[in-house]
């Protein structure tokens, strides 16, 4: 059983990686994001600041959404789920793989990318540790709640602007408690509490999403 | 001994359930109560609609008060809704009862009007209470979630063409969005306190006094009623519309078999 995940894990990653797309596409988005927000809001270093931790925030959800489309769509149209399905593997945990698949290719690059990204707009040096940790909290969460809004579009014809409907009443917690705990910091209140609730709302999302896709692949499959 | 209480099978269930679990049995059942229904809601409306402006007016806020008749049972309603889409969602997907798949998809539409009724209203009465047309305090944001949980729902589930697959999963997002209803209630009252500095009101406001308890109490009451009788036209005209697609795919599979 361990083989066949590492396979499926090892597959996924240099499918996402070969094509070159995936994980460059969504760092030049990231990028090109931010880049817009002095444009669009003033360079006034003081406003830009300000909002620098909650903006990046909302980068970070918004770059998530972009190659969730891809994340099952293929392998159902070809027929490699089918094949999946005799595997070793139950469906719930090759969903599982195909997300830390996905968030190792987008979401951690996208993570080291944030304390970067918010320096650049202003945000103090000290917080790049926590905000790298908070991230990687966040994108994870956004890839898994991410899996099960593709999941469920899967055969549906309406694909990318579906899933981002779905989702992102999904990605509303992680981004309060995210862009609340960088604030909490930036300001000097206690940072405990959001940070817990970043990280329970990650293991939530752990715990209910395998079951989410699982079953909404076997739908899809049937 | 225990064991003998249980269902022998799957099929055994609590007897009315599977006697009107039949979709052709549950139209005739409730075809007949549907007037009746109407006409109730209908008494209801205009009885509470009368108490709304027979009662005082508000001494700070003066007639604008009643626009809370309007708004307070909407926004009830749209939660109550999006329980029973949720409830029936999970019969749905666990017994695998088609009249469950019908009965979700039906009330959708429902809970998304009365959802924006409460945004629309609640806004209308903002601006002569705060000042503003929207305010971002965590109930409202709330609720506009909930409007996004029912356009999502809706979008789903039109565009997946098969129906089973449809409803099974359009089932499953109802379900992880009842369980994530509360969590996001909660970040945003959460994220509300955080930003505490621009809210205009606090807690649940003033008690009601009895005169304008009893309009909200029948208004609600009406809008209950309101929604199950619409809740059973809609299931109703899903029934047909499936039974009519039905025959046509027969009559053309004969048709092309021919």
């Amino acid at each position: 059983m361990i083989p066949a995940a590492l396979a499926l894990l090892k597959r996924d990653l240099s499918l996402a990686f070969a094509r070159g797309g995936g994980p460059v596409l969504a760092a030049g988005f990231y990028i090109t994001l931010m880049a817009m927000v002095p444009l669009s809001l003033g360079p006034d270093a003081q406003t830009l600041s300000r909002i620098a931790p909650g903006l990046t925030w909302l980068c970070l959800a918004l770059a998530s959404l972009l190659s969730l489309e891809r994340l099952f769509e293929r392998d159902y149209e070809d027929g490699v789920f089918d094949l999946l399905r005799t595997g070793p593997l139950a469906l719930e945990a090759v969903a599982l793989l195909k997300c830390l698949a996905q968030w190792l290719g987008t979401g951690l690059i996208l993570s080291l990318m944030t304390p970067v990204v918010m320096i650049i707009l202003g945000a103090p040096a000290d917080a790049a540790g926590l905000s790298l940790i908070a991230a990687l909290i966040g994108s994870l969460s956004f890839s898994l709640i991410g899996g099960v809004g593709a999941s469920l579009t899967l055969g549906s014809r309406k694909g990318g602007v579906l899933i981002a409907l779905l989702v992102l009443p999904f990605y509303v917690p992680p981004v309060i408690f995210g862009a609340g705990l960088m604030d909490a910091y930036v300001t000097g209140a206690p940072i405990a509490q959001a940070l817990g609730l970043l990280g329970a709302y990650g293991l939530f999302a752990l715990a209910l999403s395998p079951i989410a896709m699982g079953a909404a692949l076997r739908s899809a499959l049937n | 001994m225990a064991l003998a209480a249980y269902p022998r099978n799957a099929y055994e269930k609590p007897m009315i359930i599977s006697w009107l679990a039949n979709p052709e049995r549950f139209s005739k059942v409730f075809a007949p109560v549907r007037p009746y229904l109407a006409a109730a809601t209908a008494i209801l409306f205009v009885w509470g609609l009368y108490l709304c402006f027979a009662s005082p007016e508000d001494y700070q806020q003066g007639d604008t008060v009643r626009i809370m008749y309007i708004h307070v049972p909407a926004a009830w309603m749209g939660l109550f809704t999006y329980l029973v889409m949720g409830v029936s969602s999970f019969f749905g997907l666990i017994f695998r009862h088609a009249l469950a798949d019908a009965a979700a998809k039906a009330a959708a539409p429902i809970g998304a009007v009365f959802t924006a009724l409460a945004l629309v209203t609640g806004s209308l009465w903002g601006k002569p209470m705060w000042g503003t047309w929207w305010e971002w305090d965590g109930r409202m944001t709330s609720v506009l979630v909930l409007f996004l949980f029912y356009i999502g729902y809706m979008a789903l589930h039109a565009s997946i063409e098969d129906e089973m697959r449809a409803a099974k999963s359009t089932a499953i997002l109802a379900l992880i969005g009842l369980v994530n209803l509360p969590i996001i209630k909660f970040s945003v009252d959460w994220w509300n306190t955080l930003h505490q500095g621009a809210s205009v009101f606090r807690a649940d406001g003033p008690t009601v006094a009895p005169a304008m308890l009893w309009p909200l109490l029948i208004m609600a009451l009406a809008y209950h009623l309101l929604f199950i009788w619409l809740w059973l036209v809609r299931i109703d005209s899903e029934i047909l519309s499936r039974k009519y697609n039905g025959l046509r795919a027969r009559i053309s599979f004969r048709e092309g078999g021919a």
